[in-house]
């Protein structure tokens, strides 16, 4: 799977590629058991996502290819934000047949915890391409104060 | 359908070395997840390629070979420092093999929400042809 030894890679840095090892390994093991019946609870939901974030607030990235604008639906209440929607699928007449069915479709709900407290009426959310920004103020009273030292 | 109602789950993208040449962009290449079906006239693949617009994405034909390439930009936002991270951006490349079957000429392709349709029209004598049969 690595396609170049460490240290050439790149922006790619060991410690991401051990993060996403792991990453894969939680799922694979969390599909494991949800295919046994068991539930070992959801260890990332869908879709995945990237979080930025600075003093002002954070930025929030998730792929969703195939995904109307419209299906999207975005809730932001105290520190936490919900995304959710779904994903339509498509069928085929009785005179069409899969050669091939890799993409899945259905419902997805994700609920993040933010570390701050949002300021709900300004956040935005821009889709483009299938892949979702959404823009997530810190509230105003949440901001850290810088306080001033002064010399006695 | 039941797929309707079911949870989506996250799969961990294929991460693939271009097998044609070595990369020339410092970029990871992703294989994008796709649907191929048929219908009587095409044969069309869906490939799931977001970030990508009818700009960034190159399609070729050479031989029987068809490859299909998506560009993406990372767009990280400004001034920002990414705290969590689970998906990772790069480029798409998938092959295909097309048979003689396909009316090279006449390939159409659309993007739209980060998904690629490719139609690939069948030659007129691989269309199924319905035969009446007639009372004797």
């Amino acid at each position: 799977m690595l396609r170049r030894p460490f240290g050439v890679f790149g922006d790619v840095s060991p410690w991401r590629e051990m993060e996403r090892i792991h990453r894969l390994m939680d799922r694979m093991l969390y599909d494991a058991f949800s295919l046994a019946g068991g539930r070992v609870g959801p260890v990332s939901g869908y879709p995945a996502m990237n979080v930025w974030a600075n003093d002002e607030g954070a930025v929030i990235t998730a792929e969703l290819p195939g995904v109307d604008a419209d299906d999207i639906n975005i809730a932001v209440a105290g520190d936490t934000l919900t995304l959710s929607g779904q994903r339509k699928g498509y069928e085929l007449n009785k005179d069409e047949k899969f050669h091939r069915r890799e993409r899945s479709f259905g419902k997805f709900t994700r609920t993040i915890q933010l570390p701050f407290k949002v300021n709900a009426d300004k956040v935005e959310a821009l889709f483009k391409n299938g892949v979702l920004h959404i823009s997530i103020p810190r509230a105003e009273a949440d901001k850290p104060k810088k306080i001033t030292v002064k010399g006695a | 359908m039941t797929a309707q109602t079911k949870e989506l789950q996250v799969k961990e993208p294929e991460r693939i070395t271009p097998r044609q040449a070595e990369p020339t962009r410092d970029r990871l290449v992703f294989e994008p997840a796709v649907d191929i079906f048929e219908t009587p006239t095409d044969v069309v693949i869906v490939a799931d390629m977001p970030g990508v617009d009818e700009k960034s994405v190159d399609i070729t034909l050479d031989r029987n070979i068809l490859t299909i390439r998506g560009f993406v930009e990372p767009d990280n936002p400004e001034n920002y420092s990414m705290i969590y991270e689970e998906y990772e951006v790069g480029d798409y490349e998938r092959s295909f093999t097309i048979s003689n079957q396909i009316d090279r000429n006449n390939i159409q392709a659309t993007v739209k929400n980060g998904v690629l349709q490719v139609w690939l029209p069948k030659v007129d004598e691989a269309k199924a042809r319905k035969i009446q049969v007639k009372a004797g």
